[in-house]
């Protein structure tokens, strides 16, 4: 289905000399969940960069619902369904948890629908509802990356990409985290999830890639990663 | 309390009403832009200039007058981002502010050629008020009103629209902007409209109060950036509060002094606040 | 290497130039461009390192006024007034920067502190005007007949040679700079201040030393533009006007190369006069949109400013192109 896919071709990227994709192919169709996992440094981050179009690729490219992503300025990709849960959250600390929301609802087609779509992140989130009047910054990890996943649902995006949502988190708050991300798969929505914690993730999705030094090394099915011995070697600590 | 005193005091908050416009203005281009806007006192010149000229050239009302200015300055604020801040985004900050610094002697010899260096009054006043046992003017109290309206104004429109809270939040985190649908560039545009448009109404506010000339600017422009860094570069409420706090020490200073030394204090209380807290008295 | 050389031959070519009789006119511009050029040397010394100045109008001020009034109410001869003035120039410099460097006040907030201390100086000659004369200025004394010496009051032949070796004392100071581990020392701390401190560098130290010669090259430079023109008022030398101009005219030319300030300065009073000439008084005001314009252009199209133009190309002949990349 072309419809709402996306998928990355051949995709070559970097910072200035430095290159840290080398010919990434992946793909999402609607309604999958899929996972990247890697070790530090390998160009997950890079990746999810490259699709939100804060970085250029060098060559190959990426689409989503047939559209060349790299012609269109970065911010028009919400409006075409796109939503990035940046690493380290990135909320606004110095405003309140519904403000964060509200800059998430900021596109002309999400604004008519930000109090129903604020109301549904409450009730995904209850706690968010307790803390909307209260400072970003002041909240817990776990609490800040609910606020930032919430805050990309607020655009009605068709697929949600995020980026370590583990990362800094307490071992119950990821398992939270991932909860809620099981939850808004129930609704329907495509996610693509970068991610170092390899167990948790896998629990998630349908499928995953592996990405090693900017290339491909594996890919498969959840469960055939899982019991795959190498990959339970080198991410799943050998057992 | 000695009514001179008293008066003195009332004048200063009067001053920092002021002040408090072109503090807003050069604090929100600065926090979303991150440019310093070196000749912002010059926009506010030409403002001068374009209410003298409409009102008492061409007989404007007055009100269409200051409408036509705030407009024309915000239009004027536009032009200098796309014309100078933008390209120079990339360079230096020093660069940006020798830029703006050019454009500040070009608003300068401009106005020379147009208007020559003779002092031009706008000849309208209001009676003074008494306010208590207090004799204050009734031109700084209705500009003093009208600058906290504007300030007001631009709170509300920070705080509820939602480009006002992109607003807010790009003057932190410039890089996710995108993520949320936001085009910093289109945001850079806004902000140095209502930049402008702040220097227009200040504009507005001191053509009643004081004359206008081509070096005008030099009077207040050095003031409002010590002002803005001692409330906090970006700041706007630290900018809004060391307004008041500036104006306040220039009236109570000139009145156990003279005028004159007062901005000498008032200077060397910027330069001790630099070197206790650099940041600003206000910063988080 | 032939760079002594070839000043040397400068120096001599320049400093015959008033034997071939130039007109009283070009004397005057050739000297002010020289005085100017000496504070906008001295500006630039702390300039290239990133420690941008909006307030060196005040040393220009403090020291011409300091060297007049000696003269005027102790009779106290230019040539010791002179380096008093220059003395208590750095002296306050100093006194202003040493806290500003202590406690890392850069950038942005360090040209505004300048910038404040600027004003704080013209408004002081303004205040003092008991003393100073306050806007209307300050002549210095007519010396008693016979001792013009004395006075430092020469014709133009004279001022030719001091603003001379007051000028190429300027450029000597940058190129004993650049030859100093100083001037690595500083590159290192404009680029990143913490890491040079971390591998020793003493940070506050180094800054201090170059805004002395710094502040005293500016200093000299407002001493003689005063003697010379035998007036003084603190429009012209001290507060932000004469100061933006300092600033404008080194970065016209380059601030990154020693020649650059000169040729800023050449630029500006160039200008200044060419436009005086042009329109006369009928035109007041072109002089600074002319001016305005084209630092905005240099700021867009030649950010390091002409002599940048020149030190590009000698980079490009110098080094060879890079080997295509393996």
């Amino acid at each position: 289905m072309e419809q709402a896919s996306l998928s990355i071709d051949a995709v070559h990227a970097g910072y200035g000399d430095f290159q840290a994709l080398f010919g990434v192919s992946l793909r999402v169709d609607p309604g999958e969940a899929v996972g990247v996992v890697g070790p530090n440094g390998a160009g997950k981050t890079t990746l999810l960069r490259v699709i939100s179009g804060l970085i250029r690729p060098r060559s190959g490219n990426v689409r989503f619902a047939g559209q060349d992503l790299a012609k269109v300025p970065a911010h028009t990709l919400p409006a075409l369904g796109i939503a990035h849960v940046p690493e380290n959250r990135r909320l606004f600390p110095h405003l309140t948890v519904e403000e964060n929301l509200r800059v998430g609802a900021f596109t002309a087609a999400a604004r008519p629908h930000f109090e129903v779509r604020r109301d549904h992140v409450y009730t995904l989130f209850p706690r968010m509802k307790e803390r909307r009047h209260q400072l970003a910054g002041t909240m817990s990890g776990g609490e800040q990356q609910m606020c930032a996943i919430g805050r990309a649902l607020m655009s009605g995006p068709k697929i949600l990409l995020l980026d370590e949502p583990s990362a800094g988190l307490a071992p119950l708050v990821v398992q939270q985290v991932f909860d809620l991300v099981r939850r808004i798969r129930q609704e329907g929505l495509t996610v693509l999830i970068v991610e170092q914690n390899v167990a948790q993730v896998l629990r998630v999705v349908d499928r995953a890639y592996v990405l090693e030094t900017g290339r491909v090394a594996a890919e498969g099915a959840s469960a055939a990663l899982a019991a795959d011995p190498v990959i339970r070697r080198s991410y799943l600590g050998g057992h | 309390m000695d009514p001179f005193l008293l008066e003195a005091l009332v004048n200063g908050i009067l001053l920092g009403g002021v002040f408090a416009l072109p503090v807003l203005g050069l604090n929100l281009v600065f926090g979303v832009v991150d440019v310093v806007w070196l000749c912002y006192a010059e926009l506010v010149m030409v403002g001068m200039y374009a209410v003298w000229f409409f009102y008492s050239q061409m007989g404007w009302p007055l009100p269409l007058a200051f409408a036509v200015c705030i407009g024309l300055v915000a239009v004027l604020g536009v032009l200098l981002h796309l014309l100078v801040v933008r390209p120079l985004l990339t360079q230096p900050p020093i660069n940006q502010v020798l830029a703006t610094g050019g454009v500040l002697f070009v608003l300068q010899g401009v106005a020379t050629l147009i208007f020559s260096t003779e002092f031009r009054a706008l000849g309208v006043d209001m009676p003074p008020m008494e306010v208590g046992e207090v004799f204050v003017s009734g031109t700084k109290l209705a500009a003093f009103g009208a600058a906290l309206l504007g300030a007001g104004a631009l709170w509300a429109f920070l705080k509820f629209t939602y480009v006002g809270t992109a607003i807010r939040a790009i003057a932190r985190d410039r890089e996710v902007m995108p993520l949320m649908g936001v085009d910093p560039q289109r945001i850079y545009l806004i902000a140095s409209a209502i930049g402008g448009a702040l220097a227009g109404l200040a504009a507005c506010l001191l053509i009643v109060q004081l004359d206008v000339h081509p070096f005008v600017g030099l009077s207040f422009g050095p003031i409002t950036f010590m002002i803005c860094v001692m409330g906090g570069l970006g700041n706007m409420l630290g900018g809004f509060l060391a307004a008041f706090l500036m104006g306040l020490i220039i009236s109570v200073g000139g009145f156990w002094g003279t005028t004159e030394l007062s901005y000498v204090v008032a200077f060397a209380f910027f330069i001790v606040v630099m070197f206790i807290r650099p940041q600003g008295l206000f910063a988080r | 290497m032939t760079a002594p050389l070839t000043a040397g031959l400068l120096l001599v070519a320049l400093a015959a130039v008033p034997l071939l009789g130039p007109p009283d006119y070009l004397m005057h511009v050739l000297i002010t461009v020289l005085l100017t050029a000496l504070a906008g040397t001295g500006w630039a010394m702390m300039g290239r390192y990133g420690l941008v100045s909006f307030g060196h109008g005040a040393f220009l001020g403090i020291a011409a006024y300091t060297m007049a009034l000696l003269w005027n109410e102790a009779g106290l001869t230019p040539w010791l007034g002179i380096p008093i003035g220059m003395g208590v120039a750095v002296l306050a410099g100093m006194l202003l920067a040493y806290p500003a460097f202590k406690l890392r006040v850069v950038g942005h907030y360090f040209a505004l502190v300048t910038l404040a201390a600027g004003e704080i100086v013209r408004i002081l000659i303004v205040a003092m005007r008991e003393h100073t004369g306050g806007s209307l200025g300050l002549t210095p004394a007519k010396p008693p007949p016979g001792a013009g010496w004395l006075a430092m009051q020469f014709d133009k032949t004279g001022f030719w040679y001091i603003a001379l070796i007051a000028w190429a004392l300027g450029l000597v100071c940058w190129f004993l700079l650049d030859r100093s581990m100083s001037s690595r020392a500083l590159a290192a701390i404009s680029e990143d201040e913490d890491a040079a401190a971390s591998i020793g560098i003493r940070v506050t130290s180094e800054k201090m030393k170059v805004t002395v010669i710094s502040v005293a090259l500016a200093a000299l430079a407002g001493a003689l533009t005063a003697q010379y023109r035998q007036y003084l008022n603190p429009e012209s030398l001290a507060g932000l006007g004469i100061s933006l101009q300092i600033v404008f005219g080194a970065i016209a030319g380059g601030m990154y190369a020693p020649i650059g300030p000169t040729i800023g300065a050449a630029i500006t009073i160039g200008l200044e006069e060419g436009l005086r000439i042009f329109f006369g008084t009928e035109l007041t005001g072109a002089a600074p949109l002319v001016y305005g314009l084209l630092l905005v252009m240099f700021m867009l199209f030649m950010p390091r400013g002409i002599a940048g133009l020149f030190e590009r190309r000698a980079q490009r002949r110098a080094t060879p192109a890079p080997a295509a990349a393996e």
